[in-house]
């Protein structure tokens, strides 16, 4: 594959992960998180384990730790909400560093903060070896309803030429002295916004002709079909295995 | 509000999937039979804009500002099936290409923000449509509340599956007065920027609102000596609007009560019964009856969380089952009124 | 498939059509085009071309009784049992190139047409290749299309119809938005293609290029059928259609190099 299909995350590699197929990738990385969120809070060592394991996954794929670290970022507002548990759950109280903390509170932010930090790595880990177009085949392969597939196809094929039609707009209005600067142009922005619909709207239309023109009956011809060896599924369930492995001895230990 | 993994325990994570696939199935069919084989085009296109306009940025108050969530605009704009597709495609998109929201709680992130909001804001917009005079005005107001009150009723919905399937035991008062309470004030701001988008398309293409349909001036006969006849269109209101307006009503007043109902018992009371570790619930009269939820934690169940993931798991299948429930019913009387509809028009 | 060559491209006769909301916008068009023939269609806005040029593979008309009179593309009547034929033999460029490029990939936008037919593995890839390869855009292929300058998209877009291997190639305003150096790289893969061309545009100097004859649409019926060249230095019509030569272009001082 060439070097198309660059979103945001995708580090184009060639690599062991990178190569697996989609719908391989996909299953693993939802049974792993599946998994973690099903993993007792008090395993703290678990958790450690877990982080391990994607360690081990991101260095194979060939991704930086820095690159994954920094996507970590997306988290943020739940941090500030998980922050805040200690100081509002009922519960024992505990000191720490002169504060006074509830200890379910505390228990708590650390199960958010833990399980929501290795769902976000694992779903990066996915989303930086795998291409745009694999993930929809992927998607589309696990069962996904074909409607819903194009649709997602469509958006991302969209997302960019209407991102730019806004940015288009915005040059626009700038050019012509005006810049948005409380709720009293939110009237302005709204007609944009409007404006964008319409030309969204009439370009649906225009590609449903250009489809049309070219056979569209309603239904997507395959093109491309992803297949997957018993030995690709074989390293893909590794991660979900090794962690299930990890969970039983949690809940047993606990 | 994109719930990351591991704010929703395993089972009710499953559970709400189940629902949103469920309801995402729903308006697969819905949207098909709205928009035929156009279907994929214009809700991507719909989709894209959607996922666009959550880029721009509402400018609030000095050097802060706000996006649209885009639930209700879409629901008023192409109709409640395609809208819940389109912001169902761009959560799935921003979990699995941006690691926004996690993939376990997509179930929970559809739900609240797809369904719910949609289906809570276009029951309320036709309900008001129809409640208002025929008028643009009319369609902007109704838009107006219509965001106003669904973005609170999403965060309502949040409040009650974390109160089923919460991983923490923040007291459910607090977190319904803190979610709803915030997304009040986010809920203006909604409310504000969808009415004057869905104005602004009501003014230049009304056609392209779904909401509006029933807006456009019917068809009439000029006689020669100059007086008017309007002419006869057969009523044919589509029933699955008034299905989804009706589905929409009940779960709002359902969330509305729920809310209401936590919102207003004092924290303190409740801080009782979630240290009490469900063994005291019994006692605490006021918390334990009337609720909806007044059995979230099974008697006789000693492990308090064990008991409380069964309960949810009970509650949310429950749920479904009453959903499913309602659905066939409107099947079956869909089809029993399609079969009788050619009878009618002979007559 | 057994067609003498007599059998011309494209046949519209006595086309009349009305839209639902009542504006009637084509009155009785008749318009045979031969095969192997590069026709340019001319005429003001509104004067119906994008309406014409939808009844050639059936998206309006179509005998579904909004409008009277025929269409045959290679003998083959426009009518709904034929769509899906017609669709094949019939390939449109519409005018926006990202209109016409929906999937993710230049390569699957190209196999779109053909996989619809049912074409599949290495003979689709065959098809793909050889169109792609006839618009010098083969390195592309795994390319997204809005990574492409506007040039390349519009190249694209015609492999896309080409990979259909159409009997008739239908153009929407080629080279409205091109720099002048795409518009003649896209005159030059044009010419090199040996199949019929009807080409809407407004681009007269582009017409009288690549178009040996002209037809001048106006008012819903064919108003003027001849030489391109003939048709332009024709000053009476060319006012009477609202068409006007760019300042400073004469055709009589282009010498044409056919």
């Amino acid at each position: 594959m060439g070097a198309g299909h660059a979103h945001k995350l995708y580090r184009h590699a060639r690599s062991p992960v990178h190569e697996l197929p989609p719908h391989c990738k996909l299953a693993a990385v939802f049974c792993f998180v599946l998994v973690v969120v099903a993993t007792p809070r008090e395993a703290v060592w678990a958790f450690g384990l877990y982080a391990l394991l994607l360690a081990a996954v991101a260095g194979a794929a060939r991704v930086p730790y820095g690159f994954l670290l920094r996507r970590l970022l997306i988290e943020v507002p739940f941090v500030a909400f998980a922050l805040l548990m200690p100081f509002v759950v009922p519960g024992e109280k505990v000191g720490v560093l002169g504060l006074s903390l509830s200890e379910p509170g505390l228990w708590g932010a650390w199960n958010i903060l833990a399980k929501g930090t290795l769902g976000v790595a694992a779903s990066v880990l996915l989303a930086a070896t795998t291409e745009l177009r694999a993930l929809l085949l992927g998607l589309e392969r696990l069962r996904m309803p074909p409607l819903l597939v194009q649709i997602a196809s469509f958006m991302i094929r969209y997302g960019d030429v209407v991102t730019d039609e806004m940015r288009r707009m915005r040059i626009a209005r700038e050019s012509r002295g005006f810049t948005a600067r409380g709720v009293r142009h939110w009237g302005v922005l709204a007609k944009s916004a409007g404006a964008l619909f319409i030309r969204s709207y009439e370009r649906g239309e225009r590609v449903h002709l250009a489809m049309v023109s070219r056979g569209y009956t309603g239904v997507m011809p395959v093109i491309d079909d992803v297949t997957a060896t018993r030995a690709q599924w074989t390293h893909a369930a590794a991660l979900p295995l090794a962690a299930l492995a990890v969970c039983l001895t949690g809940w047993t230990l606990t | 509000m994109h719930v990351p993994d591991g704010f929703i325990n395993a089972p009710v994570s499953l559970a709400t999937g189940a629902v949103a696939a469920s309801a995402v199935a729903v308006c697969l069919r819905g949207a098909r039979r709205e928009l035929d084989e156009r279907a994929a085009p214009l809700a991507g296109l719909v989709a894209a804009f959607i996922f666009a306009v959550q880029m721009l940025n509402f400018p609030v108050a000095a050097g802060t500002s706000g996006h649209l969530l885009g639930g209700a605009l879409a629901a008023i704009l192409v109709g409640p099936y395609t809208g819940v597709l389109c912001i169902s495609v761009v959560l799935l998109m921003q979990g699995v290409l941006f690691a926004d929201g996690g993939l376990t709680a997509l179930g929970v992130n559809i739900t609240d923000m797809a369904v719910v909001t949609t289906v809570v804001a276009y029951a309320l917009f036709r309900l008001l449509a129809k409640a208002l005079p025929r008028r643009r005005s009319s369609v902007t107001a109704a838009a107006f509340v219509a965001a106003l009150v669904s973005v609170p009723a999403a965060a309502g919905a949040f409040t009650l599956i974390y109160a089923l399937g919460g991983t923490t035991d923040v007291p459910i008062g607090k977190v319904a007065t803190a979610m709803v309470g915030v997304h009040v004030l986010i809920g203006v701001g909604e409310a504000v920027i969808t009415a004057l988008t869905v104005g602004a398309v009501v003014a230049v293409r009304p056609d392209l609102v779904y909401g509006a349909r029933g807006l456009a001036k019917p068809l009439e006969i000029r006689r020669a000596d100059g007086t008017v006849v309007p002419v006869e269109v057969s009523k044919a209101a589509p029933r699955p609007v008034r299905k989804i307006a009706g589905v929409g009503l009940v779960l709002a007043l359902a969330l509305a009560g729920f809310v209401s109902y936590y919102a207003s018992t004092s924290p303190d009371g409740l801080e009782k019964v979630a240290h009490d570790k469900g063994i005291d619930t019994r006692t605490e009269q006021h918390a334990a009856k009337d609720s909806p939820l007044a059995d979230y934690q099974v008697k006789d169940v000693g492990d308090a969380r064990l008991s409380g993931g069964l309960a949810g798991v009970i509650g949310v299948g429950a749920t479904l089952a009453v959903g499913t429930g309602v659905f066939v019913v409107v099947r079956r009387r869909r089809n029993r009124a399609e079969s009788a509809a050619p009878v009618s028009e002979t007559v | 498939m057994t067609l003498s060559l007599e059998t011309p491209s494209l046949e519209v006769s006595g086309l009349a059509f009305a839209y639902p909301d009542g504006h009637q916008a084509l009155f009785g068009v008749d318009l045979t085009v031969r095969r192997g023939e590069r026709v340019a269609l001319l005429g003001p806005n509104g004067a119906g071309k994008t309406t014409l040029v939808l009844h050639l593979n059936g998206i309006l008309g179509g005998g579904d009784g909004s409008g009277v009179g025929s269409v045959r593309v290679a003998g083959l009547p426009v009518t709904k049992p034929n769509l899906a034929e017609v669709r094949r033999r019939v390939g449109i460029v519409f005018q926006d190139p990202d209109d016409q490029l929906f999937m993710p990939t230049v390569r699957e936008d190209v196999a779109f047409g053909p996989a619809a037919a049912g074409l599949r593995g290495a003979a689709l890839e065959e098809r793909v290749h050889a169109a792609l390869e006839r618009v010098g855009m083969a390195d592309f292929a795994d390319r997204p299309p809005h990574h492409l300058s506007f040039g390349q998209r519009r190249r694209v877009a015609v492999a896309t119809v080409l990979a259909m291997e159409p009997e008739i190639l239908v153009l929407d305003e080629p080279s409205s938005n091109l720099d002048p150096a795409s518009r003649r790289e896209l005159a030059d893969i044009l010419r090199s293609l040996d199949v019929t061309v009807l080409m809407v545009t407004h681009d007269l100097p582009y017409a009288l290029e690549l178009c040996e004859r002209s037809v001048i649409l106006s008012g819903g019926v064919i108003a003027a059928d001849g030489p391109t060249g003939e048709l332009l230095c024709d000053e009476d019509t060319m006012r009477a259609h609202r068409l006007e030569l760019p300042f400073g272009f004469d055709p009589r001082s282009v010498v044409m190099g056919r």
